[in-house]
């Protein structure tokens, strides 16, 4: 039904809304690019890690999932400001 | 049939996420869900503390407190404060166990609500954990010298100080708390709108028309997401746990 009334409204030339969908997208996928580059290197550099030394394993992937949840919260900022921006 | 019944995915707006319920002792679901976090938490660690004599732990009580007791004492403080910071172990355990009970009704058939997804809850728990490791801070150093420990790092030329000191100000004592509820709401939050819109896109996709093919699919990532969804609240309890300890660690030993 949202996306019925943003094609309604943008028919009847009020573009308000149209445009906070817009801004929304932006905001979001603006704000994912930065942690997911992040998220591969951490986890890539764990890889590595725990294939040059197997015995360290568990703690590399305990240390893993910290930096994946430190850089997973910015994505999640930009996710809670896409809903919190109002038309 | 209403060709519309297909676009019935309808995200709730933001400010639904900020209603407390009809004044303040009004009940609410995620009131329900906090009160059964608390029972089940406490529940645990009566029931398994009951035999703590005994040579064998026996029971599915006590062998899941002693699990969540040696967890949280080998992964979490061991790792980040070490001896040190074992007063902190039942407070610890508490807000794991807490915070796990609360996000894992995201998965329980009748309920499907995380509590966490609404930020009332989060926003208490990273204040509690800042008036903690300030507390501790400033316990052991004094105020001046916590503040300084603080504030500037070790290594850098004075005149970058005053680029510096604000930076770590804002980082240490702003972003510290509100990154803490923001990682955990919005992890909850954005688990819960996933299986919501899944499941609406399964039920309306259930009828006698071409497109009910699609809907095998859209089941198939809904089950796969809620096995995603148990990995994320165990993981967000334990990160929230574990971040709780290296604040307290980092006020307790301050880098040289």
């Amino acid at each position: 039904m949202a996306l019925l009334h943003l094609l309604l409204a943008a028919a009847a030339g009020d573009n308000n809304k149209g445009l906070t969908a817009i801004g929304r997208g932006i905001v979001y996928g603006g704000a994912a690019i930065g942690p997911g580059i992040g998220i591969g290197l951490v986890v890539g550099n764990a890889i590595t890690a725990m294939a040059r030394q197997p015995e360290s394993a568990g703690t590399v992937r305990t240390t893993m999932f910290l930096g994946i949840a430190f850089t997973e919260a910015l994505a999640l900022f930009g996710f809670v400001l896409a809903f919190i921006i109002s038309g | 049939m209403n060709p519309l019944a297909l676009l019935a995915i309808d995200v709730p707006p933001i400010s639904q996420v900020t209603i407390w319920g009809n004044g303040p002792l009004g009940l609410n679901k995620t009131i329900v869900i906090y009160g059964f976090a608390t029972l089940a938490t406490i529940v645990v660690f009566l029931l398994g503390t009951r035999k703590k004599e005994a040579l064998v732990p026996a029971g599915i009580f006590q062998n899941t407190a002693e699990s969540g007791v040696a967890f949280v004492r080998n992964q979490v403080i061991m790792q980040t404060m070490g001896t040190d910071g074992l007063p902190y172990l039942p407070y610890l355990t508490a807000l794991f166990f807490f915070i796990f009970f609360s996000n894992i009704t995201e998965i329980i058939p009748a309920v499907q609500f995380p509590a966490n997804a609404r930020f009332a809850m989060p926003m208490t728990l990273a204040l509690a954990t800042w008036v903690i490791f300030n507390v501790v801070g400033v316990a052991r150093q004094g105020f001046g010298h916590y503040m300084k420990n603080s504030l500037v790092p070790p290594g850098v030329p004075a005149a970058l100080l005053v680029l510096v000191v604000p930076i770590e100000f804002i980082s240490t004592f702003i972003v510290r708390p509100f990154s803490l509820m923001v990682r955990l709401f919005a992890n909850m939050l954005a688990g819960h709108l996933i299986l919501v819109t899944f499941s609406v896109i399964t039920a309306a996709l259930w009828a006698p028309k071409i497109t009910v093919i699609i809907a095998p699919f859209s089941f198939a990532l809904l089950v796969a997401m809620t096995g995603f969804e148990i990995l994320v609240s165990f993981l967000q309890a334990f990160i929230f746990t574990i971040l709780t300890a290296v604040y307290i660690g980092g006020a307790m030993h301050p880098e040289h």
